[in-house]
């Protein structure tokens, strides 16, 4: 697929779109359907295409292995993170109450612990779904 | 018309079905798996389960096509035939399919208002979740705040499957794992 001209020109013009749309479907999780979980998928989908069309090399460079390694740990770290500072705060785990910055109005804390919890979620799928797929892409080239 | 998108819809799973059943070229196995996933996803849009169809889209019909055509890439693109006659599986899948056709009889209405799924916690949700979460798409409310403790698990579950992915898939072998060739950052 390296040399098709119009493979190569419209993944590249299709790129930004799709991580527009995996940023658009996780920022509006709140109001249409969506959220962190489709967003990683979207997300990673955009640089398995890059790596069908460019080549896995192309697309490791912009996106090595190990980072998408450390997204994978770093989204629950981020989920469980949220959980450890709403205790400190002297709430429940994961209690989003505790994130308002101001104390008489707690629903609004809830807005910031679901836009953390789904970010968290979305880095987590991200990484592990670009993850998966270099290991299964790379895998026979190292054998052969 | 919803009744004949279901039918229509239903009918091209079923013969998905089949063709996959029928098909040894596992190329097209692949290709017909998608094309299940995204008619899946459209049953569910009918079911005006969205959240559940996109997901499903993206990726029943979107990586896990990938992932199985980097498989395939490993392991060949024919499938054998199997060694044993069908006889026994028929009938595992013959008494499992009558059990669970039977097991729908006992089940509530599709989309019954009086079904107890209805009533448990979900008049709360409906009627009091814009007060104490100010979001108005409920499935987001349920998922990251009611439910958070099993978002996180489910979060956990991912990552913990990506791990085994990396433990079996990496290269690493036992002995000489050091010497054998490496992606960058390989040995993080």
């Amino acid at each position: 697929m390296r040399e098709e001209v119009v493979v190569r020109v419209g993944a590249k013009i299709l790129v930004p779109f799709i991580i527009m749309f995996a940023l658009y479907v996780h920022f509006h999780g709140d109001y249409s359907p969506g959220g962190g979980f489709q967003a990683g998928v979207i997300l990673a989908a955009a640089f398995v295409l890059l790596a069908l069309v460019y080549g896995l090399e192309a697309v490791q460079r912009v996106l090595p292995p190990w980072f998408t390694r450390m997204c994978a740990a770093l989204g629950v770290l981020i989920f469980a993170g949220v959980g450890v500072v709403t205790m400190l705060l002297g709430h429940n785990y994961l209690g989003y109450n505790a994130l308002a910055p101001d104390p008489t109005h707690p629903e609004h804390g809830q807005h910031y612990g679901i836009l953390l919890v789904e970010l968290g979620v979305l880095v987590t799928v991200f990484g592990v779904m670009v993850t998966v797929f270099y290991l299964f892409a790379g895998r026979g080239r190292e054998n052969s | 018309m919803s009744i004949v998108v279901d039918i229509v819809l239903f009918t091209l799973l079923g013969a998905t079905g089949f063709a996959l059943l029928k098909v040894r070229n596992l190329f097209a196995v692949v290709m017909l798996a998608g094309i299940y996933s995204l008619l899946s996803a459209g049953l569910f849009t009918a079911m005006d389960a969205v959240d559940v169809a996109f997901t499903e889209a993206a990726v029943g019909a979107g990586i896990s096509t990938v992932l199985f055509l980097g498989a395939l890439a490993l392991a060949g693109h024919h499938e054998n035939r199997p060694g044993h006659t069908p006889l026994l599986p028929l009938v595992v899948v013959v008494v499992t399919g009558g059990a669970l056709v039977y097991g729908t009889m006992d089940m509530p209405g599709f989309g019954h208002p009086e079904n107890p799924v209805h009533h448990h916690v979900a008049d709360h949700y409906l009627e009091e979740s814009y007060d104490e979460i100010g979001i108005p798409n409920v499935v987001t409310s349920v998922l990251a705040s009611y439910r958070g403790y099993d978002t996180m698990g489910e979060t956990t579950v991912v990552f913990a499957a990506a791990v085994g992915v990396l433990l079996l898939l990496s290269g690493a072998r036992r002995s000489g794992s050091r010497a054998s060739p490496q992606g960058k950052g390989g040995g993080r």
